[in-house]
């Protein structure tokens, strides 16, 4: 019995009972489109929440001071200790301290303050003090007007870049560009308006000030501690070798002896990054377990319509001994006809989790796992060969008196 | 033994043949000792009331079954000794079956149930057709051939049946219960065509329990409790 005979007779058996074809088609269809589906769906918010972190910039590190909070002028001395706190000239020396892997180290100091126009005021404004070089390192990105510049910085000049939100809070119906502001009663010129971005900390981005921190010091918070140092990586690759550098720097610099009580953490983004992409592998986990399940009552589902029909045509395979079918043209036919339902099922899924992927799931763009295809469409052509082929070689093994016997 | 055609080789040889069901206390002995001789062209009609073992006889004689002890040689083969490959090939050459209840394969046309032995024959396509409208045509049914069986009469079902354990052109025809679920008319039909493929020389052995079925045979044996009990030949022999 040639191939094309036996793909012949399977096209036959798939035919003869159409509804039930239809009906293990859908189980696969939906088994296989649905696994696919959903881990497009993980995969998706993987990527968008990578995206979102890659976006803070993979190759700054970020120095906090442990104990010196927002703006304390106090030396935080541990223990009696000499140990000095970070502060705009420790940020200079890093700076110049010609570090390998570091190509620029931004001081910020940060404070609450309450900011008005001529019309409207707004409490607790998030106010940041930093150098020009901020806007590099930063996610804060200036739309119109401005920067301040390194000059602003030196001659501690009046100027600030505010949030796109606090321009429209405070100048409901013109530009606040140009205008002046009064942060706790010094004036300030707007000279830029950021860029506006989604939040992704605990201050809203849209609603800070940002000026320089000479000034910023000057006006509220003194010549103490900053609260945070931005470093800047030569490269992405770098970002290790510089949080190396800066934390032995940093020690020699603030005279730390005992570099298990540093007052200072050094994180960087890509810990972070690291972090989010695993709890979003352990989402995408979930839904594929979801995914699994669906995939395996289906499986089941096609495994009764296999074990059904093949038992339903015991008889027919008795027959077909009688005639002189060899075992392996029974087990060739009912094999072909089992891949071509499952195959048929299966890539009519994997054609309707692709047409799903276009859109927005729960607002995750879903993207589709490569090997999540094949994975899917092995599994239920497998599970449907297997069920579909064990009892017709069951059957086909029978003297076929027993098999023409049954039902 | 009533042989009458003794200068032609026996096509069927069975000796000593046995078939036990169960095993100990449950056992049943179906057959008990069976020797038969059929030779070529030969008509046999095997008699008995239901239980007495011919339709044992009969699967073991169309390698359906195979017997617990005992040798059955079929054209010259020990079937005990065959691979099960071997007696694939047995049952697709040197048998054609006709069952009672016809056993048409269901949602395949009439010309596609006698293209299957065939197909397993490995015969191509263009001839297999040919052959099986041959064999259609035989029994006055190749104006049915695209005919699903559910379309057909018993009657002709059972004609589809007979074209299709014609269509190889066996060494041996066998028939179990061949009329038993039809009626008058249909079973006139089915024995007229019996009686050509025998006056043909087809080696025919057909089960029955109706005498006017066993009567167009050309030799009757009679069975009973798993064995053979007369051997006669019949009326109508014309030797």
């Amino acid at each position: 019995m040639s191939f094309f005979e036996i793909l012949r007779s399977a096209m036959r058996g798939v035919t003869a009972n159409k509804l039930r074809s239809i009906l293990t088609l859908l189980g696969v269809t939906i088994g296989v489109g649905s696994v696919i589906l959903l881990l497009a769906v993980g995969n998706g918010s993987a990527q968008t929440v990578q995206s979102a972190i890659a976006g803070l910039g993979t190759n700054t590190l970020t120095v906090r001071a442990s104990q010196a909070g927002g703006g304390g002028a106090e030396t935080a001395s541990t223990a009696g200790s000499s140990v000095k706190t970070i502060t705009t000239a420790v940020a200079d020396q890093l700076d110049s301290a010609g570090l390998g892997h570091v190509k620029e180290v931004v001081p910020q100091v940060s404070t609450s303050l309450t900011v008005s126009s001529t019309s409207t005021s707004s409490t607790d404004v998030s106010v940041i003090g930093s150098t020009a070089e901020y806007f590099d390192v930063s996610t804060a990105k200036v739309a119109s007007g401005a920067a301040f510049t390194a000059a602003d910085v030196t001659t501690s000049a009046k100027v600030a870049v505010i949030g796109s939100e606090l321009a429209s809070t405070l100048y409901p119906t013109g530009s606040a560009l140009g205008q002046t502001i009064s942060v706790d009663g010094s004036s300030f010129t707007v000279v830029g308006i950021l860029a506006s971005q989604s939040s992704s900390g605990f201050t809203d981005p849209n609603t800070v000030v940002i000026a320089p921190i000479t000034r910023v010091q000057k006006s509220y918070m003194g010549y103490g501690a900053v609260s945070t140092l931005t470093v800047l990586a030569t490269s992405s690759d770098d970002v290790t070798a510089a949080q190396g550098e800066v934390t032995v720097m940093l020690n020699q610099l603030l005279g730390v002896t005992d570099t298990s009580d540093e007052p200072f953490t050094v994180t960087n983004q890509s810990s972070l990054l690291e972090t989010a992409a695993a709890s979003a592998t352990s989402f995408t986990v979930l839904l594929g377990a979801v995914a699994a399940i669906s995939l395996l009552v289906g499986g089941i589902g096609v495994t009764n319509v296999m074990l059904v029909t093949v038992t339903e045509r015991t008889r027919e395979i008795g027959i077909r001994k009688a005639l002189g079918a060899t075992r392996g043209a029974i087990l060739g036919q009912f094999l072909t006809e089992a891949a071509t339902l499952t195959l048929l099922g299966g890539v009519l899924g994997v054609i309707g989790a692709v047409i799903g992927t276009h859109w927005q799931i729960n607002g995750t763009q879903p993207v589709i796992l490569g090997y999540s295809m094949p994975l899917a469409l092995g599994v239920s052509v497998a599970i449907g060969v297997f069920f579909g082929v064990y009892p017709a070689a069951r059957a086909a093994r029978m003297r076929p008196i027993q098999a023409l016997r049954a039902i | 033994m009533t042989n009458l055609d003794n200068d032609r080789p026996p096509v069927l040889r069975l000796h000593g043949i046995q078939q036990v069901y169960g095993t100990g206390e449950a056992a049943v002995h179906a057959l008990r000792g069976i020797d038969l001789d059929v030779a070529q062209g030969d008509y046999v009609a095997i008699m008995g009331p239901s239980g007495s073992g011919k339709s044992t006889l009969m699967n073991l004689l169309g390698c359906l079954d195979i017997a617990s002890d005992g040798v059955y040689e079929l054209a010259g083969h020990d079937v005990r000794s065959l691979t099960e490959r071997e007696l694939a090939t047995v049952r697709n050459e040197e048998i054609g079956f006709v069952f009672q209840s016809f056993n048409l394969v269901p949602r395949m046309t009439a010309l596609a149930n006698v293209e299957l032995p065939l197909i397993y024959g490995g015969v191509r396509r263009a001839e297999r057709r040919r052959l099986a409208l041959e064999a259609l045509d035989l029994v006055g049914l190749a104006d049915r051939a695209d005919h699903q069986p559910q379309q057909l009469s018993g009657g002709q079902q059972q004609r589809v049946a007979i074209a299709r354990a014609l269509v190889t052109s066996p060494t041996l025809v066998l028939a179990d219960e061949p009329t038993g679920n039809l009626d008058s008319a249909s079973t006139e039909e089915i024995l007229s065509i019996l009686d050509s493929l025998a006056d043909a020389g087809r080696t025919i052995v057909i089960i029955t329990h109706e005498e006017n079925v066993a009567e167009r045979a050309h030799r009757i044996l009679t069975i009973s409790d798993g064995m053979i009990i007369r051997d006669t030949a019949a009326a109508a022999v014309t030797a």
